[in-house]
């Protein structure tokens, strides 16, 4: 049996229902024959009758009743069809599923599904990576699996925490990525992992960036280079001690995503290694992120919009160099 | 219909006793209304004496459309308040104490100063906790609601309110939407108060009525006189209870003027002469106790009793809130989520 990572989200999903009254998915075509855009939902309408369900194009107020839900005690998966769509709903996931435990005591476990990151094509309006944007606000997880193993444990995880989840899910890697069979359990959420070990630098990534961080590091090991790949696998928390770890180790920090520069996860890595493990580098940390403009639809535009393996083993060439 | 106690043919045995249970419900809303009047002047005249930090928001005007929303929800059901709505949250079970502890960030209160005033509330008691931004709390509703259903829960309702200016939102569009859409139990109360903070309904909306909306998202739709006390009981009781029969979702518009400023801090001169002339411009709280003494439904003594109960009242909640600790830095635990272990390790 070989599995893809959009199948795994399939499977987390059925396994839910299957194990959890409480749970029940909402979203724009998920529901009926259809099976969602993506087909992340395939059958599981028929299989789950009334319990997974077509919403009208309302993003606002499908997360809205997610909330009101949670709050009654549901589970509820909320599927965007695009993470770009969410836009329409930061309000609800931001103030109001953001605010509520702090504010009334009462936790609100919602998970948002956000088809997120960019893919041939696809232009500025269907390949955001909106993980920076949750991130940075209050009551929010935001989770960035980068293996079909993960995008499976971490979509049961992500149900059965009391608090919001947004549960940012690679379409690139939908179809790229295989696995022969999906783990019982994975690793603990907020938890980074150490996907490849090395001596001479650290480089920090999560979701599709890992994998063209990985081919980085294939490339620079060919010039004698031993690069340690660390996947953050969650962006909030941030597993800020492995990062450190790490860097402990190569004295040399670069970090790769793929969300626009200005701020976001690379600089939070870097703002965090600077402030505490400035002793541990030997060399100024970098960076690497999309460029500043809107994604692009051409396909010659968008491959250099994105950090590439090519872009990641340039930069780190130089900062080795250093 | 409420009805002349002294007046009018002799009533059978029945007619009779449905006309005293009319009365009764009336001067319960009216003692609700009273409350909050005066509840709301305290607060307002605290916070003129700087004792209360950030806003004070009254519902002055609005009491008789707020307190029939509280009236007719029993345990179980959920309400949704928003600004202008002390005496529906009042009737529907909120205690004053709660108020005066939101409104003094004590942190016994609700919302143990994290948050304050109008935005309060206990979940898990069925009072939702508003978010300032407007419409959000409808679809919240929704989602509530259909949870209940899920769980074999029958005969409960939700109500929520919203303003003229909050109706304007693509949060409210969504939210009315998907309620016809799920086919809740759901009742929306608009008040057309007509001023949104300072901006006039021509600069807000430009359809005949706000009702004509109802039939556009497949609601029932009702508008009424909020300044009129018993118009506002039978047109909720009505909504409320073809909403519990599985009725389509209910939209009530009523139409009032706000006689105070948005809020404490503001002197409502953009509000204009010849509007203050208008029917819909007079005070309900003074409609119902012309009412009162032209039914003879309570004598001058025993209003006079219940203004004096209710001063108690409000003197007693304030007191106890002002006894009470406020919230401490030190101790407070800066953890936004209930998962202490996924807190971020930031400094
Ligand atoms: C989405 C949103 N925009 C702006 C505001 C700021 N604001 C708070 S109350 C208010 C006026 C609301 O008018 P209306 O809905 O008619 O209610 P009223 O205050 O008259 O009771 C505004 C603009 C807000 N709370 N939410």
């Amino acid at each position: 049996m070989s599995l893809t990572y959009l199948e795994a989200i399939r499977e987390a999903q059925a396994k839910l229902l299957r194990d959890d009254p409480r749970v029940f998915i909402y979203g724009q075509d998920v529901g009926g024959t259809f099976g969602g855009a993506f087909k992340a939902t395939k059958g599981l309408a028929k299989e789950f009758p009334g319990r997974v369900l077509n919403t009208p194009i309302s993003e606002d107020a499908m997360t809205g009743v997610a909330i009101g839900a949670a709050l009654e005690g549901m589970r509820p998966i909320v599927e965007m069809q695009f993470a770009d769509f969410s836009s329409i709903a930061l309000n609800q996931i931001l103030n109001n599923a953001g605010t509520q435990y702090w504010r009334t005591n009462l936790p609100v476990p919602i998970t948002v599904r956000l088809p997120s990151g960019g893919t041939k094509g696809s232009g500025p309006f269907h390949s955001q990576s909106m993980e920076s944007l949750y991130a940075h606000y209050p009551g929010l997880i935001v989770m960035t699996p980068a293996t079909v193993e993960d995008a499976y444990t971490m979509l049961i995880d992500a149900i059965s925490i009391d608090d919001p989840v947004v549960y940012c899910e690679h379409k690139y890697l939908y179809y790229h990525l295989k696995a022969d069979a999906l783990p019982s359990e994975g690793m603990p959420i907020g938890r980074a992992r150490v996907a490849r070990a090395g001596r001479d630098l650290t480089i920090v990534s999560y979701s599709a960036m890992l994998h063209e961080s990985l081919a980085a590091a294939e490339e620079l090991a060919r010039e004698n280079w031993d690069i340690e790949v660390i996947d953050l696998r969650t962006v909030k928390p941030l597993d800020t001690s492995t990062v450190l770890g790490s860097v402990a180790r190569t004295g040399r920090l670069l970090a790769v995503g793929e969300s626009f520069p200005w701020g976001g996860v690379t600089a939070e890595v870097l703002a965090r290694v600077a402030s505490e493990g400035f002793h541990l580098l030997d060399a100024a940390p970098a960076r690497l992120n999309a460029k500043d403009t809107p994604i692009p639809y051409h396909p010659n535009l968008w491959s250099a919009h994105r950090p590439s393996s090519h872009a990641i083993a340039a930069k780190a060439r130089r900062l080795l160099r250093e | 219909m409420l009805q002349t106690a002294r007046r009018g043919r002799k009533k059978t045995g029945s007619e009779a006793q449905a006309a005293a249970a009319v009365h009764e419900r009336y001067l319960e809303a009216y003692r609700w209304m009273l409350l909050t009047r005066l509840f709301e002047e305290k607060l307002a005249s605290m916070y003129r004496g700087g004792m209360i930090t950030g806003g004070v928001y009254v519902g002055k005007g609005q009491e008789a459309v707020s307190a029939a929303c509280g009236m007719f929800l029993r345990k179980g059901d959920i309400f949704a308040p928003l600004i202008r709505d002390q005496a529906g949250r009042a009737a529907f079970g909120e205690p004053l104490v709660d108020v005066a502890r939101t409104y003094l960030g004590s942190r016994l209160g609700p919302m143990r100063g994290r948050d304050g005033n109008i935005h309060r509330g206990k979940p898990r008691e069925g009072q939702l906790a508003m978010i300032s931004h407007l419409g959000a709390m409808i679809s919240v509703v929704v989602g509530s609601l259909m949870a209940k259903r899920w769980r074999g829960e029958k005969d409960f309702v939700g109500l929520t309110t919203i303003g003229e200016g909050g109706m304007q939102t693509g949060s409210t569009h969504e939210g009315l939407n998907i309620a016809a859409v799920e086919r809740v139990p759901l009742v929306v109360v608009a008040t057309n108060n007509h001023y949104a903070y300072s901006t006039p309904n021509e600069r807000e909306f430009a359809c005949a009525s706000l009702v004509d909306r109802a039939l556009g998202y497949g609601f029932e739709g009702y508008e009424m006189d909020g300044t009129n006390l018993n118009a506002c009981l039978e047109t909720i009781e009505t909504a409320v209870k073809r909403a519990r029969a599985g009725r389509p979702p209910q939209l009530v518009v009523a139409s009032i003027l706000r006689l105070a400023g948005h809020g404490e801090h503001d002197d409502f001169s953009y509000v204009t002469d010849d509007i203050r002339k208008e029917p819909f411009a007079q005070d309900c709280l003074k409609c119902a106790e012309v009412c009162i003494r032209e039914l003879g439904l309570a004598d001058d003594a025993t209003v006079r009793n219940w203004r004096d109960e209710a001063l108690r009242k409000v003197d007693e909640a304030v007191a106890t809130a002002q006894r009470e600790p406020a919230p401490n830095a030190g101790e407070e635990d800066w953890c936004a989520i209930s998962t202490r272990e996924l807190c971020d390790p930031v400094e």
